[in-house]
């Protein structure tokens, strides 16, 4: 599904710069979910930036789903984050003019669908996050994890193959960081693969596989024993 | 090109931040209402002059004879010099097609009376040419023709006013009118652009004055007009052609200014046209300053809106927006934003120019509009301008990184 090859990223600071990725391997495969955790700094935010094609590594490889993913256009980036990928962030990122229906419907509005198709779609994915009801209020009408679940159908609309979140219960309290990681292991029962990027111990410890960085190496890669969020809940 | 859902997107965002879209409209407003009403000053100072002259033919060659008032070939000065009908002749004749409409003028004065109505009138007995160098306009029954001047016809065309002030309520023509104790029948009331004075006219077939008042042939002056094919200056050479045939003919020296005198009116109306020029590209400048200061002002308000709008434009990158429809939306949004706006300073701009035209009759100004090609232009050069403010701000947005725009902080 996913596979990384010796990746180094640096950023210039002033005249040096600043090694942050040194040489990370990875490799993924469909319907795993990974947690990719580190401190601030570990790196963990570049990677998961280059992995949704949002950055670039300057060396190294990286293989979605067999296509090489190098010296890409932002034209093809932006055909290729389309198709491939759903992003999840911490602080939602929703158009804060445009309703929920309409949030979950941009991603198909770049793929060209038509506009009926793409509001039924979107209507379906907003069911399936339970917001049907709240399908035409304003991001600033809903709550956090209402807002996070519109973001998260947002992400589902195109059918992604790989779905990528960066904190996605960051901004959220204990109780419904719980409700939005058992709709992501739902997901994730459902077949998606999920690669998630996180800080907190227990909400790594719900995903099946984590990642640790340290200084732009992995530190450690071990496949764990789910804790389910529902019980939780 | 058309793409619905595009305009959907772009008339959503300018419809959900009226705020703003207010806001960076109000300068292009502000600009095109001042240009508005500058120009539809500029034109009203145009049309002023415009009616000054239409009057008469803007193509008139006045001919006056006057004293000599320097002594040549063994002639005193000091000898008047009087047209007859042959001089009248002869600069038809002499000219021939240089000539469009010519006529000759006789002055009198008429004490007019019908019934118990009466008042003092300037009478001019001319030619039927008289009618299009004038621009007299027939209201009602028919001008000088041919046959009054062959048959000395006792007929009269008179002014709307002189019908209104002799016939009160009554239709004048077929009527007889008394002119100092000479009954001449009304064939025609005309009406003239030139104003009051103009409409308190008599015109009587030339060969009917000068049998009556005198039973000469004596003229004051001859009016013509020179063919409008001719340019400024073939027109001023003609004119000075004619000045110096009417010199030689009358004996008179080449440099008496006193004894013929040609009035050209192709002086004026070359002036006129320049002040117009002049006036056009002066309002030209002012107007395009500030359009290009709205420009700018709608540019820099767009860089600010797409700095606002970084983070969501960082989202639809991230969610597959390619950079071209980023570009498209940040510039359509301006040239709406720009052609909008415009067009309500436009509409304002017309809108004051309705209000306020008829109160600036005193200062000069006459029917201070806008003319449909303006509005035409303006709304090519809305479009242009917004283009142009949207441009750089949309370069910008579409160099935005998505991993920038998304940082969380």
């Amino acid at each position: 599904m996913l596979k990384i090859n010796q990746l180094h990223k640096s950023y210039p600071i002033g005249d040096s710069s600043l090694h942050v990725l040194k040489g990370i391997d990875l490799q993924v495969e469909e319907g795993e979910m990974v947690a990719i955790m580190g401190s601030s700094g570990s790196g963990k935010s570049t990677l998961l930036n280059i992995i949704g094609m949002l950055d670039e590594a300057d060396s190294g490889d990286y293989i979605l789903d067999g296509l090489p993913i190098k010296d890409l256009t932002e034209k093809k980036a932006a055909v290729y984050r389309n198709k491939f990928l759903g992003f999840i962030f911490q602080s939602f990122n929703l158009i804060n003019y445009k309703n929920a229906l309409e949030n979950v419907a941009l991603p198909l509005y770049y793929q060209g669908m038509k506009r009926k198709e793409r509001q039924e779609r979107a209507m379906f994915h907003l069911e399936k996050v339970g917001l049907a009801d709240w399908a035409n209020h304003l991001p600033k009408e809903l709550s956090g994890g209402q807002n996070q679940r519109v973001a998260i159908a947002r992400a589902l609309a195109a059918n992604p193959k790989l779905l990528l979140a960066d904190e996605p219960t960051g901004a959220l309290d204990t109780k419904t960081s719980y409700e939005i990681m058992a709709f992501i292991q739902k997901l994730n029962d459902e077949g998606k693969t999920i690669l998630m990027v996180t800080h907190e111990e227990d909400i790594a410890n719900m995903c099946k596989r984590i990642v640790r960085l340290r200084d732009g190496i992995i530190m450690e890669d071990k496949k764990i024993e789910q804790v389910r969020a529902e019980q939780y809940v | 090109m058309f793409d619905l859902d595009l305009w959907r997107e772009i008339f959503q965002s300018i419809n959900m931040n009226r705020t703003r879209s207010l806001l960076s409209g109000f300068t292009v407003t502000f600009a095109i209402l001042l240009f508005a009403i500058l120009f539809g000053i500029s034109n009203g100072l145009q049309n002023t002059f415009a009616e000054a002259f239409k009057d008469d033919a803007t193509n008139s060659i006045f001919i006056n004879s006057g004293r000599t008032t320097k002594a040549h070939k063994g002639l005193q000065a000091g000898r008047a010099i009087k047209f007859r009908n042959k001089d009248f002749d002869y600069v038809k004749e002499e000219f021939g097609n240089k000539v469009e409409f010519i006529t000759a003028r006789l002055y009198r004065n008429a004490q007019a009376s019908y019934r118990n109505e009466q008042n003092n009138y300037n009478l001019r007995a001319v030619h039927p040419d008289h009618q299009f160098l004038e621009k007299t306009m027939i209201k009602e029954g028919r001008y000088i023709n041919q046959n009054d001047l062959k048959n000395r016809t006792k007929v009269v065309v008179i002014g709307r006013l002189v019908e209104e002030d002799l016939f009160l309520k009554t239709t004048a023509l077929g009527k007889y009118i008394n002119l100092s104790g000479i009954q001449y029948k009304v064939v025609g009331v005309f009406t003239d652009d030139g104003g009051d004075n103009e409409e308190r006219l008599i015109y009587m077939p030339i060969s009917t004055a000068q049998h009556i008042y005198g039973n000469n042939d004596y003229i004051n002056q001859i009016n013509l007009t020179y063919n409008p094919e001719m340019n400024y200056d073939q027109a001023l050479a003609f004119g000075n052609q004619i000045k110096k045939k009417m010199k030689e003919r009358f004996s008179v020296a080449k440099n008496d200014q006193r004894a013929i005198r040609v009035r050209n009116m192709a002086e004026a109306s070359k002036n006129v046209q320049q002040f117009s020029f002049i006036l056009g590209i002066i309002i030209f400048i002012i107007g395009s300053g500030t359009l290009i200061a709205g420009i700018v002002g709608i540019s820099n308000i767009m860089i600010f809106i797409v700095k606002e709008r970084t983070k969501e434009i960082g989202i639809r990158k991230a969610l597959g927006a390619s950079p071209r429809s980023i570009v498209s939306i940040i510039l359509i949004e301006c040239i709406i934003i720009t052609a909008i706006a415009g067009y309500i300073g436009l509409l304002i701009g017309m809108g004051v120019l309705e209000w306020i035209g008829p109160s600036l009759k005193t200062y000069f100004i006459k029917d201070p509009s806008v003319s449909t090609s303006l509005v035409v232009g303006a709304t090519i050069t809305l479009i242009i301008a917004g283009a142009f403010a949207g441009y750089f701000p949309a370069k910008r947005a579409s160099r935005i990184k998505p991993i920038v725009a998304l940082r969380n902080d």
